[in-house]
């Protein structure tokens, strides 16, 4: 039975869990993180760090937690000193070939070896007067570098290509303590999703040649969020230095990309740190745009809002639902086209795992807007705006044959934009808004899972989030106006006026999202 | 690129897997339930052909075997028997561990080392003749000093009975 | 026999009477000398008797663990519809072990026998047997064999006209001490690095090919149709010692006696008469000082344990070592037990098959303080490293290889802890040149 549960004590703390599950998952239920290296929840144990070995009473031996199942009434202990004995001695074994590189490891200050050895190594070596192991730095891939020096032989990397990648490029080569991850030369890591080894390695010997030195660990902020790079909407970490993005990474959401991201998503990210933004409003006057206040702009976009008798929104994919939600219902109830443009490549799965791809729709909130009105026939739409009376621009960057249909549309056209675009000499009215990576937001991926992002960086000049402005300009003017102040008023707005969101509230998004249409509760 | 560590390329790889030796090889995948069981067998099989395996030997075995070549490679380099480089046209194993070196296996090395003209552990005699290597337990503990050339297996083997042994091979 | 010398009035030559006779190795020859009687009769037994049979005999396993064969046997499930399969480890590489290839190559239908009457006992339809890459000679007579026995009927579709298929397929190592090791060789049968598994599963739930499956020694196999053919109660009765330990074992001794070999004894026999009767005790004027009874994996004995030791799985744990192969490496007074101990490290560590972390650098962290030690550099302080890292290498690992590393070097300390204080005193002359 799948369900039958049973009880077992873990450093005095009794849990009950599933039949079968292994004490090291066990442990995290009961709060405990048992030390481990080579074990990973997305990967095949092979039990071979010893890191994690645990006293379980009764046993004559201390036990592996990370492929050892639990049985009811069995006592565990993690923290008995022949247990971290143990522990001591595998730290001291690893360390004994370990280069005592930290001040120059990108790994350092979220190295797993590096923690332990804190946390109950040795305080000194017994490995004085001989020469560490040697061998020299290969590149593996395009992004991945192997510093085979820093290897622990966790063999991650190798389960990560045998296993989920399905495409063993890499190999355990040797044996003993000659031992290394080995490549063919006739094969290079340029899996799609191969950045996921540099990830998996739990000291600094699999590194990003994109982050190689940028910064150290210490002195990034970390912001959850929602890969923008497809409809699959992987969890991701926006990481910055100095409110500069300097890398992506995955995010553990086991109902959508498990531990995974591919590598197109990981590495378009420096569209986040462009300097040609637009950092104030800018209104036309004659035939020059000029800078004003926000209260200037919002009137002039509520009248322009006002007068129109047929309105043409087109909008990026990466708008959030607060977004796109808003702008369309500032655009109001007359003749309205609304269409997102949704640039597409090839479907690139992850073996592996069942229902995670980078998907052929390249935007992240492709359902999302469809829910909201926003139709695709990016063709029709782009026609449709030379004929209507307004046409509004949000965060698209335009390619020059659609500058050039749009050329019509000069002295209707709004723009809320992120990046400088030629388009915007032609516009009425140039609204600074912000990208994904300085808002909070909500996408709604494949799977219809409503799931939020956080702002990573703070917004360029006076730009806004677009939401902020349509719900200011739908608020009005009066002394009961209640225009959203936050993305989760925003959110609930719009789930207010949207059938599709009819019943969701930004409060029960949670960390892990939440297909829409389903109970409360049912996902997770 | 792998270079660093070592592994020989090959000028102008034939393959291996043509013929009869293919013929061969598909003829025991009745053996196994797997294909990649033969993966032992045909790399004994190049070796046997070629004297060693090289990185495009190790390409061919992974496609005939539906592998990868870093997949073969890794097994390669796990089992020491199989060359990764060229070796002499007589590859010598000699055994040296504790049981052998109890009953004079070093003296029999350095013996086979200096009339075999290696003068050195894993080098290849200039004449192209030999190449050395110590072994660790040949299996035949109750015959010091056993060695290994090529295919025979010759027990007993003592520093005064080496250069008539090597004599035997041209 | 203890070939290569004749036979000693002290033996019990089963398995190795007709070793060196060129005729044994024949189909016809070994049916002259009784051959394939054993597995016939087996043919004619129901599964569950032949199973029964050997259990009673009190059979087990020869390769080092010692396991009940029978019981063994009887794990494999019935009737589940799924190939079995019989792995015959053949893969000898225990250092002072050298036995089964003398099976192999003087009486390759003995072990074909045995083969396909275990076959027949857990319903396997295919046996491998999996010969290490560097027994040129046995494979080579086995290769004959195995011909032979396929054109005479006895292997095929058709067993002995059973009605069974019995297939023999032979498989070679190709370099790895480590395959001997049960999982590990299962691995290098299906292609794989020769890494030990983790267990659970035991093979016979899912072993080669996820299938279930029963891995004997060459040995146990060659053993077993003499049991069949003369009952258990024979050889249940040949034994000397416990009763726990019956029929003859084949003891390989090597090293520092005049006669070194194969010598086939009734268990229980006691290691004095072995070495000093059998295998002609030490060269002239040189006495005993240590014995490795089973294979280079097990403790050493001092010459004291090893001369009041009764040969045999309980006699031998009763001394602080074990059975282990039946390997057995004399060392006389003029053996340095540190050099010797060094030269198994060393061996250990070039067979790691750097899987577990322990043995991986283990392995080879012990044999550098060692060398060191040879090299007059050891110091006090060494003993209690070499100690904690031998613990933390016994019990920690998926196999038992940085165990085996660990045992003589914990031994080595206990009983010739002087040795080791002569090399680091400086009352030794190094023994090696450079340590570092």
């Amino acid at each position: 039975m799948a369900d039958e549960l049973v009880s077992v004590t873990i450093e005095g703390a009794t849990v009950s869990v599933p039949k079968g599950m292994t004490i090291i998952e066990a442990a995290k239920q009961a709060g405990i993180l048992i030390p481990h290296y080579c074990y990973h929840p997305s990967l095949p144990s092979p039990a071979v760090c010893r890191m994690c070995l645990v006293e379980v009473e009764k046993a004559p031996k201390l036990l592996p937690a990370c492929v050892t199942t639990v049985t009811d009434g069995q006592v565990v202990h993690v923290n008995s000193p022949v247990a971290k004995k143990a522990r001591e001695a595998v730290l001291e074994f690893l360390l004994i070939n370990h280069p005592l590189d930290c001040p120059i490891c990108d790994q350092s200050g979220e190295c797993e070896l590096q923690d332990y050895t804190f946390q109950e190594g040795r305080a000194g070596t017994r490995y004085a007067e001989y020469a560490k192991r040697y061998n020299p730095v290969e590149e593996f891939g395009p992004d991945v570098l192997y510093v085979a020096n820093r290897c622990i032989l966790c063999t991650r990397c190798v389960r990560f290509m045998d296993d989920v990648a399905q495409t063993p490029v890499l190999n355990v080569s040797e044996r003993g303590d000659r031992a290394f991850i080995g490549i063919s030369p006739e094969q290079t890591l340029d899996h799609a999703w191969s950045g996921n080894v540099v990830d998996l390695c739990p000291v600094g010997s699999l590194l990003s040649k994109d982050f190689l030195h940028k910064a150290r660990a210490w002195d990034l902020d970390k912001a959850p969020s929602i890969c923008p790079g497809c409809t699959q909407g992987c969890n991701i970490s926006v990481e910055t230095r100095d409110e500069v993005v300097v890398r992506l990474k995955p995010r553990p959401n086991l109902e959508v990309n498990r531990h995974f991201m591919c590598d197109y998503g990981r590495l378009d990210y420096r569209w986040m740190n462009r300097g040609d933004r637009i950092e104030a409003p800018l209104l036309r006057q004659g035939d020059r745009l000029t800078a004003v206040d926000w209260d200037v702009a919002l009137d002039a976009l509520g009248t322009l809002v006002r007068s129109a008798g047929s309105t043409v929104i087109l909008a990026s994919g990466r708008a959030s639902v607060e977004s796109l939600g808003l702008v369309r219902r500032l655009a109001g109830s007359g003749r309205v086209t609304a269409a997102i443009r949704v640039p597409v490549g090839e479907e690139v799965p992850l073996a592996g795992i069942p229902n995670l791809a980078l998907r052929r729709e390249r935007v992240p909130n492709l359902h999302g807007a469809a829910m909201l009105g926003y139709g695709q026939e990016w063709g029709a739409a782009l026609e449709a705006a030379t004929r209507a009376d307004l046409v509004i621009l949000l965060d698209l960057q335009l390619g020059d044959d659609e500058a050039r249909v749009l050329a019509p549309s000069a002295g209707k056209l709004v723009v809320l934009g992120t990046a400088i675009s030629s388009i915007d000499r032609t516009a009425e009215l140039v609204l600074p808004v912000t990208s994904m990576a300085e808002e909070n937001g909500v996408y709604v991926n494949r799977d219809r899972r409503a799931q939020r992002y956080h702002q990573a960086r703070p917004a360029p000049g006076m730009a806004r989030p677009a939401w902020w402005v349509a719900g200011e300009v739908l608020a009005g003017q009066g002394p009961d106006r209640d225009a959203p102040s936050t993305a989760a008023e925003a959110f609930d707005l719009v789930a207010s006026a949207f059938d599709a969101f009819a019943g969701m509230r930004h409060a029960d998004l949670g960390f892990s999202g939440r297909i829409l249409g389903a109970q409360a509760g049912a996902a997770r | 690129m792998s270079a660093a560590h070592g592994h020989a390329a090959e000028q102008g790889h034939e393959p291996v897997f043509v013929g009869e030796t293919l013929a061969e090889l598909e003829r025991r995948f009745a053996d196994y339930p797997t294909k990649q069981a033969l993966l032992l067998p045909a790399l004994w099989m190049v070796q046997e052909r070629r004297g060693w395996i090289s990185e495009q030997a190790i390409g061919e075995v992974a496609q005939v075997l539906g592998l990868t070549p870093a997949y073969v490679k890794g097994v390669v380099t796990f089992y020491t028997m199989y060359h990764t480089h060229p070796v002499g046209r007589h590859f010598i194993q000699v055994c040296t561990t504790s049981p052998c070196g109890l009953c004079g296996a070093e003296e029999t090395m350095q013996a086979i080392l200096r009339h075999s003209g290696c003068g050195e552990l894993g080098a290849t005699s200039a004449d192209g003749r030999f190449t050395v290597i110590e072994v660790e337990c040949l299996g035949a503990c109750g015959f010091p000093t056993p060695v290994l050339i090529d295919d025979d297996f010759i027990e007993s083997v003592t520093p005064e009975t080496v250069p008539a042994l090597l004599e035997r091979y041209r | 026999m203890g070939y290569p010398h004749p036979s000693h009035p002290k033996e019990n030559p089963v398995l190795s009477k007709h070793f060196g006779d060129p005729a044994a190795r024949t189909y016809a020859g070994w049916v002259d000398r009784g051959g394939y009687q054993g597995l016939r009769k087996a043919l004619g037994m129901s599964r569950e008797a032949l199973i029964e049979e050997i259990k009673a005999s009190g059979l087990r396993g020869r390769g080092g663990a010692g396991f009940p064969t029978g019981l063994k046997w009887s794990f494999m499930p019935k009737d589940d519809g799924k190939p079995h399969y019989l792995v015959c480890n053949a893969d000898e590489s225990e250092p002072g072990t050298f036995k089964d290839r003398e099976i192999m190559r003087w009486t390759p239908h003995a072990l074909i026998e045995g083969c396909a009457l275990a076959s027949y006992a857990i319903a396997a339809e295919r046996c491998y047997i999996y010969i290490r890459g560097e027994f040129t000679e046995p494979w080579q007579v086995m290769t004959r064999a195995v011909e032979e026995a396929y054109a005479n009927g006895v292997l095929g579709k058709n067993a002995l006209g059973s009605g069974h298929r019995i297939d023999i397929t032979l498989h070679r190592g190709a370099g790895a001490y480590i395959c001997g090791e049960e999982t590990a060789l299962m691995n290098s049968i299906e292609g794989k690095r020769g890494n030990p598994r983790i267990k659970p599963p035991f093979p016979a739930v899912a072993g080669l090919f996820g299938m279930p499956t029963t891995i004997n020694n060459v040995e146990t196999l060659a053993a077993t149709p003499h049991i069949v053919l003369q009952g258990a109660a024979w050889y249940k009765g040949l034994c000397l010692g416990n009763p726990k330990s019956t029929g003859t074992k084949l003891v390989s001794v090597c090293g520092h006696v005049q006669r070194p070999g194969n010598y086939e004894i009734t268990m229980g026999t006691p290691m004095k008469e072995l070495i000093y009767d059998m295998c002609g005790g030490m060269r002239p004027g040189r006495t005993l000082k240590a014995v490795i009874p089973g294979g280079s994996s097990v403790p050493i004995m001092t010459a004291e344990e090893a001369e009041s030791c009764i040969t045999d799985y309980e006699g031998i744990v009763e001394k602080g070592s074990m059975l282990g192969s039946a390997g057995m490496i004399v060392m006389d007074d003029s053996a340095d037990m540190v050099y010797q101990i060094w030269r198994l490290a060393r061996f250990y560590a070039h067979e790691s098959c750097a899987q577990c972390t322990q043995c991986r650098e283990g392995t080879a962290w012990t044999t550098r303080i060692l060398e060191r030690i040879l090299a007059g550099k050891g110091r006090e302080a060494d003993f209690q490293l070499l100690l904690d890292l031998s613990e933390q290498m016994t019990g920690k690992t998926i196999c038992v290889l940085s165990d085996s590393c660990a045992a003589p070097i914990v031994s080595g300390i206990q009983k010739f802890r002087g040795e080791f204080e002569a090399y680091m005193s400086g009352a030794r002359r190094p023994a090696l040149a450079t340590a570092l």
